[in-house]
């Protein structure tokens, strides 16, 4: 891109004169399209006036005295959670916080990023409209597309994450939550939805061999491979830990499959295209699966057939996993998909609405002592720099930036939409994790450790957990025997210690407070069962897509040498690398579970470090795309590096305790040559043989993971410092974006459209059906 | 309408103008939310398609709704698009 040069010669060109679109401030870029992007004449405005835009954002008094306001509610609500010490601390103040605190973001962050670093002209076309085929491309209303692209990139990973964080007390993982979506979670987000929108929807891997070369393209590409298998085990690590020894959860998840394949062939040969229909059908069966499974786990031969260990479940998931992803998409992953979006944003709207109705007290304290000491049964490490991988999703997820490079953009209407989708749309994802939060918190202390702590620590025995629990020195009245019959009594398990994974602590907290708003004591057992299936779902969900993105991947990379795997009518190539894929995950899976050591514990730290190195990937990649683009960037190029910095030295500080850590309850490589010694020796103080040939198999595992992970991610950031670097040298670099073409149609930027922008909908809702833009000669169509 | 002559009558029709409003606003909620729900999970994807399709190719006959549908998720078995965690 060249210097901007402002002053061309649009105006007088258009015939209303109230339509000189585009005439904008924030954009000297484009001079390039300045001509192109000069719109028809004929047509109403296709962007709002730079001069009006400018008369709407002026501050008036009622404005000022909003956002005054909302500052000082989330100033105060920042001090009850953070300074005020009572006995404890109201769930609305986090509420209150989040919100305000995103408000904020939102309205002032964004918007600097929108001024300085994206400057987005609703002049030009999106790729939606310029390739518009009625199927993949298709300008999709904002609010609609943010309802898809939220649905696409929120799953159970923020609801797992801040449940485990919940150990080193409350307030950090607040914090990081809110202050981490705001200054990184969206801002990644936003930046590489509004970059691929600008290259036709390109992939974020495309992008890096675009931007970075090959060798940082390569890296790039087997760094997302690597972690889409890791993440999948991880998940699907979860949903066995919380299915483990639970009939009703076994009974319940599985009547999923015959529920989705029912609403498939619903909509293949019954009534094709009934979505919200088939959905509701959907989840009343869903409902009726949850009380069954109730019913079922109480009779003998419900027990004897869905009473299933952890090592099954993971074979069963394993299997599963391999048939869901080579059915055709019909059959199951489409209406598993239906129905996921549908409880995803029923049960969230519902748990914010109970929350601030319940309006819970919060027990736990702001720090425990394992804030300081980093040695919690949970996960172990220090708060630098593990609680900011062991919350990722929620904070800063390196995944979205596959979400938000290739579908999402294909759909967004009009540039100045990517603010409100990008970066709004991780806003949500980060409430989320906020009320996860709350649930995790809000149950007492006692039973969150008794839940949490790896049964290496508490013999998987009430005895033993109340024993271990009560050694912990924690605040609060001491744990009783009764206290965890009663609660697994109440929601219908047989037990409740150990149950690792951060899902069956959410159910709990969420059961606690749904019962408190709706239903009593007596529905806490049905809540707690609907959480852990809407869990479940999402993770199935995620394990289909998942195994077939990452065949994909690997089917592209193998048909480079043979050209026959790209080929994806090819069976035989489509089950070889679904199978190595499964294999990948599975392998990873089978380990976790059978970890003497917990599993949760020491793999769920290489679930959150790949996540930010994605995320890590995802930022060097915008980096180097934001300094190509000029001179007048580079002095805001802090807005990228700033959360690529942290990402950065988060994951690499954490991959470096890892690997080096001399203390054997976080260092892979300790623990490994501690057992290892321990084995070659004949000490049998750390367990028998077995046990101790898994932990060192596992160890070893763990620790070649982080060392491939943190090369690669090394090698990435490296390739986008020195190609960022040489751009600032020359001023700038090769621009890869798609030519501009000039837009002919509109629609407003945020949620709810502005005065200026209701004018200009009704001028093109006047507009004779003949003059409608929609018969455009797109140059790229079918 | 015949014309009313008691005196409850002016009341009667402010109650009357009163649920008609209240009423006018829940159905309009109510269409939009069924607007917002059925564009997200993809109930009007066809009648999106059609609409393009008499646009840009008048002449040519556009997919029923059950090619489309079909054709759609042929598409999805070729490119699945990743959900997150």
């Amino acid at each position: 891109m060249t210097a901007p040069s402002p002053g061309s010669n649009r105006a007088g060109q258009n015939s209303t004169g109230s339509n000189r679109a585009g005439q904008n401030p924030e954009q000297p870029a484009d001079p390039s399209g300045d001509d192109v992007l000069t719109q028809d004449p004929a047509l109403p405005p296709v962007a709002v006036p730079a001069a009006a835009r400018a008369r709407e954002a002026r501050w008036t008094w009622p404005k000022i005295v909003l956002w005054v306001a909302i500052a000082l509610l989330g100033g105060l609500a920042w001090v009850m959670l953070a300074l005020v010490r009572g006995e404890t601390v109201n769930a609305i103040w986090f509420v209150f916080a989040a919100v305000c605190t995103y408000l904020i973001g939102y309205r002032f962050y964004s918007k600097v990023i929108q001024r300085y670093i994206t400057r987005p002209d609703d002049r030009r076309a999106t790729p939606a409209e310029i390739k518009h085929d009625g199927k993949d491309y298709v300008p999709t209303d904002r609010r609609v597309l943010y309802g898809h692209h939220f649905a696409a990139i929120a799953g159970a990973g923020p609801l797992v994450g801040p449940v485990l964080a919940a150990q080193m007390g409350y307030l950090p993982g607040t914090i990081w939550i809110i202050v981490g979506v705001v200054l990184a979670g969206a801002v990644q987000d936003y930046l590489v939805l509004f970059f691929s929108m600008r290259r036709g929807g390109r992939t974020i891997g495309q992008m890096a061999r675009q931007e970075l070369g090959r060798i940082g393209g390569t890296a790039a590409i087997i760094a997302s491979l690597l972690i889409m298998l890791i993440i999948v085990a991880i998940l699907a690590l979860v949903v066995v830990n919380a299915l483990g020894e639970s009939p009703w959860g076994v009974f319940s998840v599985a009547m999923t499959i015959p529920i989705a394949i029912f609403m498939g062939v619903y909509l293949r040969y019954l009534r094709p295209g009934k979505v919200t229909e088939v959905s509701i059908i959907g989840f009343v069966l869903l409902m009726a699966a949850i009380i069954g499974g109730g019913w079922v786990a109480g009779t003998e031969w419900g027990q004897a057939i869905f009473h299933l260990d952890r090592t099954t479940i993971a074979w069963a998931i394993i299997i599963y996993g391999f048939i869901a992803a080579i059915l055709p998409v019909w059959l199951l992953l489409a209406p598993r998909d239906y129905l996921s979006t549908f409880m995803k944003i029923g049960v969230i709207v519902m748990l914010a609405g109970a929350i601030v109705l319940v309006r819970p007290e919060i027990q736990v304290p702001a720090f425990t002592e394992f804030a300081a000491t980093g040695l919690g049964p949970v996960f172990a490490g220090p708060l630098f720099p593990f609680l900011f991988v062991t919350i990722a999703c929620g904070a800063l997820s390196g995944f979205h930036a596959l979400i938000a490079s290739g579908t999402t953009p294909k759909l967004v209407e009009k540039e100045r939409q990517t603010r409100f989708i990008g970066y709004g749309g991780m806003l949500m994802e980060s409430f989320v994790a906020i009320m996860a939060l709350v649930a995790a918190v809000s149950i007492d202390q006692g039973i969150y450790f008794a839940m949490n702590a790896p049964s290496a620590a508490t013999g998987g025995t009430v005895e033993g957990a109340v024993a271990f629990v009560n050694s912990l020195g924690l605040t609060g009245a001491p744990l009783t025997p009764e206290m965890l019959t009663g609660t697994a009594a109440a929601v219908g398990e047989e037990s409740i210690v150990s149950r690792t994974g951060g899902a069956p602590t959410l159910a709990l907290g969420l059961a606690h407070i749904m019962q408190q708003a709706l239903g009593g004591q007596a529905l806490m057992a049905f809540w707690y069962h609907f959480a852990i299936m809407f869990e479940a779902l999402f993770i199935l969900t995620a394990v289909d897509a998942g195994t077939r993105v990452a065949r994909f991947m690997l089917q592209d990379s193998i048909g480079a040498i043979f050209p026959k795997f790209r080929d994806i009518t090819w069976r035989p190539g489509v089950w070889l690398c679904t199978a190595i894929m499964v294999a990948g995950w599975g392998a990873i899976l089978i380990l976790g579970v059978t970890d003497p050591l917990g599993g949760i514990n020491t793999f769920f730290p290489l679930f959150g470090i790949a996540n930010q190195l994605l995320a890590a990937i995802a930022l060097a990649v915008v980096l180097a795309i934001v300094a190509k683009r000029g001179k007048s960037y580079v002095k805001w190029l802090w807005i990228v590096a700033l959360p690529l910095a942290f990402a950065a030295v988060v994951t690499i500080t954490a991959s470096m305790y890892k690997i080096f850590s001399p203390v054997p309850a976080i260092g892979y490589w300790a623990n490994h040559f501690r057992y290892r010694a321990a084995l070659e020796s004949g000490d049998d103080s750390l367990g028998t043989p077995e046990v101790m040939e898994a932990v060192i198999r596992n160890t070893a595992v763990q620790g070649t993971l982080s060392i491939i992970f943190v090369t690669l991610a090394i090698i990435v950031i490296i390739a986008a410092v020195i190609v960022t670097i040489k751009a600032i040298v020359r001023g700038g670099g090769t621009d890869h974006e798609d030519a501009p073409v000039a837009s002919r149609r509109f629609a407003p930027s945020g949620f709810f459209a502005t005065k200026e922008e209701k004018r200009i909908e009704k001028e093109w809702e006047a507009l004779p059906p003949s003059e409608d833009p929609v018969d455009w000669k797109a140059p790229a169509h079918h | 309408m015949t014309e009313q002559t008691d005196a409850a009558a002016p009341a009667a029709r402010e109650l009357r103008r009163f649920g008609g409003a209240v009423w006018e606003i829940v159905r309009r909620t109510g269409r939009g939310i069924r607007w917002y729900v059925t564009n997200l999970m993809g109930d009007r994807a066809y009648d999106a398609y059609v609409a393009h399709h008499r646009a840009h190719h008048p002449g040519a006959e556009p997919l029923t709704e059950r090619q489309f549908w079909r054709q759609k998720m042929d598409d999805a078995d070729r490119n699945p698009g990743a959900r997150c965690c």
